[in-house]
């Protein structure tokens, strides 16, 4: 993932907001990091980032890490949205949920999502997850919502 | 948790074929490894596969696809597995030379789940395999079952 990639992180739990952004960092990713705790302000976020001409937000990467449990919008409602949409499909959603629901996976799935990870429950096996993330991330190409 | 994943991996060069099974190798001990030398030989596979109707023969699939293969070319194969509507759901990474920023793009409109581009040194390589290896076997890996039916 080139550097000027950012990172949008879609998590209500203010720790485990913290927990990701600190363990990216280990994993070597030195991308900018934004957070959001609600659904409807990354749905806000990037339908904006969309709209704009070029030369905009729009010639920007974006790839989202997003939780199912968010205030206002859930995370099944926020893949839905960008999923539908010609220019922001394009995003990679990786889910990174607390949810361990078969329903809600399949959904995520059938949906578009890129990956479905579960949190794991202990921090320290969290960390190492997200670690992995990241250094996998570093290796990925991604594109540009335009 | 995901001993049941197979990787197939559509790869016509033998040389990145066995570098790639063998870094994938070191952490991903427990699952199978397929290899498929052109793009219709993986589409017959799946379309093989999507017909069979009982659910324990039906794995969790996960496909490591390169874009210049002979017959069929990668865009054709991930095209017609994104049209189907169970095959769809498998998730499709896309492992190429090719690091045109057209080609990213359509491979991610075409619904691929990542792009890796193959690094050019064989140790970028081998670690670029690892990293895609580490994350394929995360504990809390969920991937999509085939058998069970659309929301």
């Amino acid at each position: 993932m080139t550097k000027d990639s950012i990172i949008l992180v879609g998590d209500n739990d203010p720790s485990h907001f913290e927990l990701i952004k600190k363990n990216l960092s280990r994993a070597g990713v030195s991308n900018e990091i934004l957070h959001f705790t609600d659904g409807q302000k990354i749905l806000d976020f990037l339908f904006k980032a969309s709209e704009e001409p070029e030369q905009g937000p729009a010639s920007q990467k974006y790839l989202l890490l997003l939780d199912i449990c968010l205030g206002k919008v859930d995370g099944v409602e926020v893949l839905t949205r960008i999923k539908q949409d010609e220019k922001l499909k394009k995003v990679p959603v990786i889910i990174l949920a607390g949810s361990d629901e078969p329903d809600i996976i399949e959904k995520c799935h059938n949906l578009g999502c890129s990956t479905y990870i579960v949190k794991p429950p202990e921090d320290r096996d969290f960390e190492k997850t997200v670690q992995k993330i990241g250094r996998f991330l570093s290796v990925v190409e991604i594109t540009s919502i335009e | 948790m995901n001993k049941d994943m197979v990787i197939l991996i559509a790869e016509d060069d033998a040389g990145h074929f066995q570098l790639i099974k063998k870094n994938l190798w070191l952490t991903c001990v427990d699952n199978d490894i397929l290899q498929f030398k052109n793009g219709q030989e993986i589409l017959d596979f799946l379309l093989k596969t999507n017909g069979e109707t009982d659910p324990e023969k039906l794995k969790k699939y996960i496909l490591l696809l390169d874009i210049r293969l002979p017959q069929v070319d990668g865009v054709e194969v991930l095209m017609k597995i994104k049209a189907d509507d169970r095959l769809r759901k498998i998730p499709v990474i896309m492992l190429t030379t090719t690091s045109e920023t057209d080609m990213i793009k359509q491979c991610y409109n075409l619904e691929c789940s990542y792009y890796i581009v193959k690094p050019i040194d064989y140790h970028g390589f081998m670690e670029a395999v690892q990293s895609l290896g580490e994350f394929l076997s995360l504990e809390g890996m969920r991937l999509p079952c085939l058998s069970e039916n659309q929301n």
